[in-house]
């Protein structure tokens, strides 16, 4: 068995392997959410913890549902109302929540680096729900499972990866992702909206949407923050939609069987035109909210043999983990 | 009193040499140089063959007093700084509250006494370094301010710029400047490319110190001021900088230690203690800045010792504060650029003592008969492992932590008083 990690902290980390074995785990799990009784008990006596110093309700409802469904006991901790409004630290934060002996800690923060941060403080095993522009893992392998049903295969393939792409975790997330499983990326947006650097990433940038989803197998579109689109990094709502919003025509560049793909939450005829994203023939959004929560079963469920692994071995060494 | 210090590898920043050979210090003034033999009344110390230099000068310590004493205090960094081989600390004035007043300069001046080094102050250029009117320059130079900075603080308003530098040139008073653009840096943890995108973190654009330097250029061209950029640390910035040397304009600059010896990479993984103010740079431009400095269009390398206590470093990267603890560890990380072959040890010491105080008008910084006996004797090749624990900062916020080192002080000596003996 493949994935060794103790953490989830980013694509960055893992392998090949490690990514086809979370895939080939939660295409398991995603046959047991589709049954009436969809519980297990791989996780049974193990305590989960969300902690989500942002604001978020799909992530943290499917971790929620992830955990419950492996029969975990799970808490959630509203982050903006708790005592880190009184000053406390993040890493007293993680150390009390540490004293309670969580076995899994999921984390979202605003902050790049700041699950790093905090996972190398406690002694349980954490996923990085999202930190700040750095990445989302659970999402970049969720993607990749969709892109894997829908398509049959993940490699060898041309994605397009459409938006604010500089301010995008998801963006990082997926493009580490679809580098190391051999596809071919493509980033479109106006160049305001990428990151300085990125052509060295091994991807081709595309400010003409048009010239960019030509051919494409994948069409992945990104959220634009309201607040980015008056006047800083974009003139206006509607000048992007004529320019970068995907709609029939613009689709027409790609494959005739591209998929579309939004991680949610959307912006209807700002980044994406209502009627391409209900085309149940092309857009996937909906299986990509179902394969959230089989791909977090599979992510917990290993990091959770692994955990047990390592209190094995420190148990027969007589070291407490 | 007088020391006899023989045999010893004389480093002389002035004339870019190197010999063997003895030194007699009395009365605090070196009082000869070369291959006598020791006065009848002289206290003899062997030097084995270590080098033996101008203590180092160093531009822009910032120390906690007042407001920060639990970071830094002036014994602490002036016995960090004696075990570092720097004589001369000049102070920073981005205090609580700054030093923009004669009283508050006095105040660090009578405090100054505990420390076993040399102290002298720069004073803020604006009061409180907010941009908006010019300190007492006059009355701040009577009491023995250096130099006038708003350290990281960049005047925005041009107009309140070129006024300071109008009065300052008439008193003759040298003003230090932080050339950044602030429009672009605001909100900046490391320089934008590469590293800063896989990081996912605010980066500036080197750029932002090309424009902030044209900008203090033009104002220094405008009213002939004496001016020193603070740190200059990227390629893009030197041709402005060579442009304004040939026009005859009376400009230094300097760069920190760290951006001649690290790059952006080595933040890794969000390490924090890599945090500084401006970031670190590409590989490309470090070595450029090495070259500048051997070429000596950078005139004065300095530590930009910043102290930070633990809890404003243990944070997310972005929160987490800025700067690096470098008195003690200035030495040795210099040492680097001499045993990779880009730097001499005469150019080393040209750069972090006589250039320095030339610059301020000091005596010190020399290795010559009459001169202050400001010295600093040291091992170049001893080797050691950097344990930040054993700082004697009371911040040990240094991204030298666990790193091989080579370079070693055995005796700093300010004004012909030893202040520190290495005892191992």
């Amino acid at each position: 068995m493949a994935f060794r990690a103790r953490h989830l902290l980013g694509i960055e980390h893992l392998t090949q392997e490690d990514i086809r074995t979370v895939l080939d785990l939660a295409d398991r799990y995603v046959e047991l959410n589709r049954r009436t009784v969809k519980r297990t008990d791989v996780l049974a006596g193990m305590t989960q913890i969300n902690m989500f110093f942002e604001n978020s309700t799909r992530t943290q409802s499917s971790f929620e549902l992830a955990g419950k469904r492996l029969g975990a006991d799970v808490m959630n901790m509203s982050m903006q109302t708790s005592s880190v409004k009184k000053g406390e630290t993040l890493i007293d934060t993680a150390m009390t929540l540490n004293a309670m002996h969580p076995d899994l800690l999921v984390v979202r923060h605003g902050s790049s680096g700041a699950v790093n941060l905090l996972a190398e403080k406690v002694n349980c095993a954490v996923l990085n729900a999202g930190d700040g522009k750095h990445e989302h893992p659970t999402q970049a392998l969720l993607d990749a499972l969709t892109i894997r049903r829908a398509k049959g295969r993940i490699g060898r393939l041309t994605v397009a990866i459409c938006g604010d792409v500089a301010h995008s975790r998801v963006a990082r997330s997926n493009l580490i992702l679809l580098n190391k499983m051999e596809n071919r990326v493509r980033l479109i947006g106006p160049p305001t909206l990428m990151p300085a650097g990125i052509s060295e990433f091994g991807c081709e940038v595309y400010d003409d949407m048009r010239a960019g989803l030509e051919g494409a197998d994948v069409v992945m579109m990104l959220r634009l923050q309201k607040e980015r689109m008056d006047g800083g990094f974009i003139p206006s709502e509607r000048e992007y939609f004529h320019r970068y919003g995907l709609d029939a025509e613009k689709l027409s560049y790609a494959k005739d069987d591209a998929i579309v793909m939004h991680p949610g939450p959307m912006n209807r005829g700002v980044e994406i035109d209502g009627e391409i994203a209900d085309d149940i023939n092309r857009s996937v959004i909906q299986e990509q909210v179902e394969m959230g929560v089989a791909v977090r079963m599979a992510c917990m469920d290993l990091l959770a043999q692994n955990l047990r692994a390592e209190r094995g071995r420190a148990a027969t060494e007589g070291t407490y983990v | 009193m007088t020391l006899f210090l023989e045999n010893a590898r004389l480093i002389d920043p002035e004339a870019l040499t190197e010999s063997t050979g003895n030194l007699v210090i009395h009365n605090g003034v070196i009082a000869a140089i070369g291959a006598m033999s020791a006065p009848a009344d002289a206290q003899v110390i062997d030097c084995r063959g270590a080098c033996l230099a101008p203590g180092i000068v160093d531009i822009g310590v910032k120390i906690g007093e007042p407001g920060e004493r639990h970071r830094e205090s002036f014994r602490t960094a002036g016995l960090a700084a004696a075990a570092g081989g720097v004589t001369t600390i000049i102070a920073r004035p981005d205090t609580l509250p700054a030093i923009d007043t004669p009283e508050t300069l006095e105040f660090v001046t009578r405090r100054a006494a505990e420390a076993p080094v040399r102290i002298r102050h720069m004073a803020a250029l604006t009061k409180g370094r907010e941009g908006r009117e010019m300190t007492e320059i006059g009355f701040l130079l009577d009491a023995g301010a250096v130099a006038f900075t708003d350290c990281d603080h960049v005047t925005t308003d041009t107009r309140v710029l070129g006024r300071a530098l109008t009065y300052a040139r008439s008193l003759g008073a040298l003003v230090i400047g932080h050339p950044q653009e602030p429009g672009l840096s605001k909100g900046a943890a490391v320089t934008s490319g590469k590293f800063a995108s896989l990081r996912g973190l605010p980066g500036v654009s080197p750029m932002a110190e090309r424009m902030g330097l044209d900008r203090d250029l033009a104002l220094v061209e405008m009213t002939g001021a004496r001016y020193h950029a603070d740190q200059i640390t990227t390629a893009r910035s030197l041709p402005a900088l060579e442009r304004a040397r040939a026009a005859g304009l009376d400009v230094t600059a300097g760069i920190s230690i760290h951006h001649l010896t690290l790059n952006e990479f080595d933040v890794g993984d969000y390490r924090t203690f890599f945090k500084l103010t401006p970031p670190l740079r590409s590989e490309e431009d470090r070595l450029a800045m090495v070259a500048a400095v051997a070429d000596g269009l950078i005139d004065v390398i300095c530590s930009m010792h910043t102290p930070a206590d633990e809890e404003s470093k243990r944070l997310p990267f972005e929160e987490a504060a800025s700067g690096a603890v470098a008195l003690e560890t200035f030495l040795p990380a210099a040492m680097r650029l001499v045993h990779a072959g880009h730097l001499s040890l005469p150019q080393l010491f040209r750069a972090m003592a006589l250039n320095p105080a030339r610059r301020l008008g000091l005596p010190q910084g020399r290795l010559a008969e009459g001169a202050p006996a400001d010295l600093v004797l040291f091992d170049p090749d001893a080797p050691f492992v950097l344990d930040r624990t054993t700082l004697r900062s009371k911040s040990k916020n240094t991204p030298f932590d666990g790193t091989r080192m080579e370079g070693k002080t055995l005796a700093t000596f300010v004004g012909g008083v030893q202040v520190y003996r290495n005892e191992n």
